[in-house]
C-alpha cells in the first residue's frame, strides 16, 4: 500500500506529516520533493546507496546529419533549433522523449544519457527512506520522481511529494491508494487545497485532509470538508511545541501528544482505504 | 535583404515590440522590392524555449538583420548560428525601425540580455 502525502500550497507541513506518519505506522519513506527533499533532517537514517539518475538526450552525427530539420519540427519543447549549417541542442529543455531519434531519415541521432540529479537510499533503524535530488539548474523533476517510484517495492510507504499540484506532483501520486492532503486553516490554504482535490479526484484517488497549525477560531476547512463531504483525517494545533521540536529537527511523535494524535491519523487514513 | 522587426502589431505603424521570443509578431520588410511581411510569432504560445521557437522562426524566413529590444541566451544561439545579425531597437513604430536602421543609427546587440525577459511583460 502507498500513501501520498500533498498539499497544493507549499509550507504546510507535508513533511512533517509523512515523517512523522512513517515513523509512528512503522512505514518505508519516499521524499518525492526532489527540489527540497528535506524529510532526511528529520528520519536521520543512514545512506547505504546512491545512484545517478540520467534522461537520454540526442546526440547528433554532424558527419551523418543532411540538416533537413525534420528533428527541430518533430520536437514539442523547442530543444532543437537548426541553422543553415547545423543543429543546436539546448539540453535543458529536452524531456528525452526520443522523437528527434525516430523521425530522423538518416539515422544521425543517438541518445546518451544526461544526469539531471541522484537518489539516495538509506535506513533509519526500519524504515527503509529514499529521497530524490535534483541537480540545482536543472529544471525537470519528473524523470527523478519516476525512477524513486520504480525502487518502491510492496511494502507499506508514505510518498511526500513536491507542493502544487504541477506534473511532479501527478508523477508522485501516479498509482497510489490514498492521498493526505496537508492544509493549514488560511484562505490561501483552501484556495490551493482545492485545486489539490481536483486533482486527486480526476485522478480517481481515495483521499482525506489533514489541517496542520489548525486555528478553532478560524476552521474554514471543516467547514469546507462538511460540504464537500471529504474526510478530515485529523488536526495538529497551532502550537508552539510542535515548532520548538520542529527547529531542533526533531520529529513530533517524541512527544506523548503527538504520538497519539499520528497514531490516530493513521488509524484513519487505513479506514479511507478501507472504505474505497 | 530582409528585415525582421519584433512588432506589436501586424501592421507598418505598429510599434516594435521590445521583447523577441514572446512578441506577438514579425514584421519582415524586405529591401528590395520594399514589401512588409507579417507573420504570427509561434514563440508566443511555447510553453518553454520561446526564443528558439522564436530565433527559428527568423531564421527560417531568410533574415539577415533583426531590430528588436532584448534577446535572450537560447534566442541570441539561435540567431548566431543562422548568421542573423541582431540590433537594438528605439521602441518606434516598424517603419521608424526601418528607417533607422537604414540610416546607420542603431546600435548592434553584442551581449545576450537576462533569460525569460519577456515573460508576463
Amino acid at each position: 500500500m502507498k500513501i501520498a502525502v500533498l498539499s497544493g500550497k507549499g509550507g504546510t507541513g507535508k513533511t512533517t506529516v509523512s515523517t512523522n506518519l512513517a515513523k509512528i505506522m512503522n512505514w518505508n519513506y519516499v521524499d518525492c520533493d526532489v527540489e527540497e527533499p528535506n524529510g532526511f533532517i528529520f528520519l536521520k537514517p543512514k545512506v547505504i546507496k546512491t545512484e545517478e539518475v540520467k534522461i537520454p538526450v540526442p546526440k547528433i552525427d554532424e558527419e551523418k546529419c543532411i540538416n533537413c530539420n525534420k528533428c527541430v519540427a518533430a520536437c514539442q519543447f523547442n530543444a532543437l533549433a537548426g541553422t543553415k549549417t547545423d543543429i543546436i541542442l539546448f539540453e535543458k529543455l529536452c524531456h528525452g522523449c526520443g522523437a528527434c531519434t525516430l523521425v530522423c531519415p538518416v539515422n544521425a541521432i543517438t541518445e546518451e544519457g544526461r544526469t539531471i540529479g541522484k537518489i539516495d537510499i538509506g535506513e533509519a533503524e526500519a524504515i527503509k527512506c529514499m529521497r530524490g535530488i535534483l541537480d540545482i539548474g536543472e529544471p525537470m523533476a519528473p524523470p527523478i520522481i519516476k525512477r524513486l517510484k520504480e525502487l518502491v517495492d510492496d511494502s507499506p510507504t508514505i510518498i511526500d511529494c513536491s507542493p502544487g499540484s504541477s506534473c511532479s506532483v501527478v508523477s508522485a501520486i501516479d498509482g497510489v491508494d490514498v492521498a493526505v492532503l496537508v492544509t493549514e486553516a488560511t484562505p490561501f490554504g483552501l484556495h490551493d487545497l482545492k485545486i489539490a482535490v481536483e486533482l486527486v479526484r480526476q485522478m480517481n484517488i481515495p483521499f482525506g485532509i489533514i489541517v496542520n497549525r489548525a486555528d478553532e477560531e478560524h476552521d474554514l476547512i471543516t467547514r469546507y470538508c462538511e460540504e464537500e463531504k471529504i474526510n478530515l483525517l485529523g488536526k495538529i494545533p497551532y502550537d508552539k511545541k510542535a515548532a520548538v521540536l520542529y527547529s531542533k529537527g526533531k520529529l513530533l511523535v517524541e512527544d506523548k501528544e503527538y504520538n497519539d494524535r499520528f497514531k490516530e491519523i493513521g488509524e484513519k487514513i487505513l479506514e479511507v482505504k478501507a472504505c474505497s | 535583404m530582409k528585415i525582421c522587426v519584433s512588432s506589436l502589431g501586424n501592421e507598418k505603424g505598429a510599434m516594435m515590440d521590445s521583447r523577441f521570443g514572446r512578441c506577438p509578431y514579425f514584421a519582415i520588410y524586405d529591401t528590395e522590392t520594399k514589401t512588409y511581411e507579417f507573420i504570427e510569432n509561434s514563440g508566443v504560445t511555447a510553453s518553454g524555449g520561446a526564443g528558439i521557437a522564436a530565433g527559428q522562426q527568423v531564421v527560417n524566413k531568410g533574415v539577415e538583420v533583426l531590430i528588436t529590444g532584448f534577446l535572450g541566451p537560447n534566442a541570441m544561439k539561435v540567431l548566431m548560428g543562422g548568421k542573423v545579425k541582431p540590433y537594438h531597437g528605439k521602441g518606434g513604430t516598424i517603419e521608424e525601425e526601418i528607417k533607422l536602421y537604414e540610416e546607420g543609427k542603431l546600435e548592434i546587440i553584442e551581449n545576450a540580455g537576462p533569460a525569460h525577459f519577456g515573460m508576463g511583460k
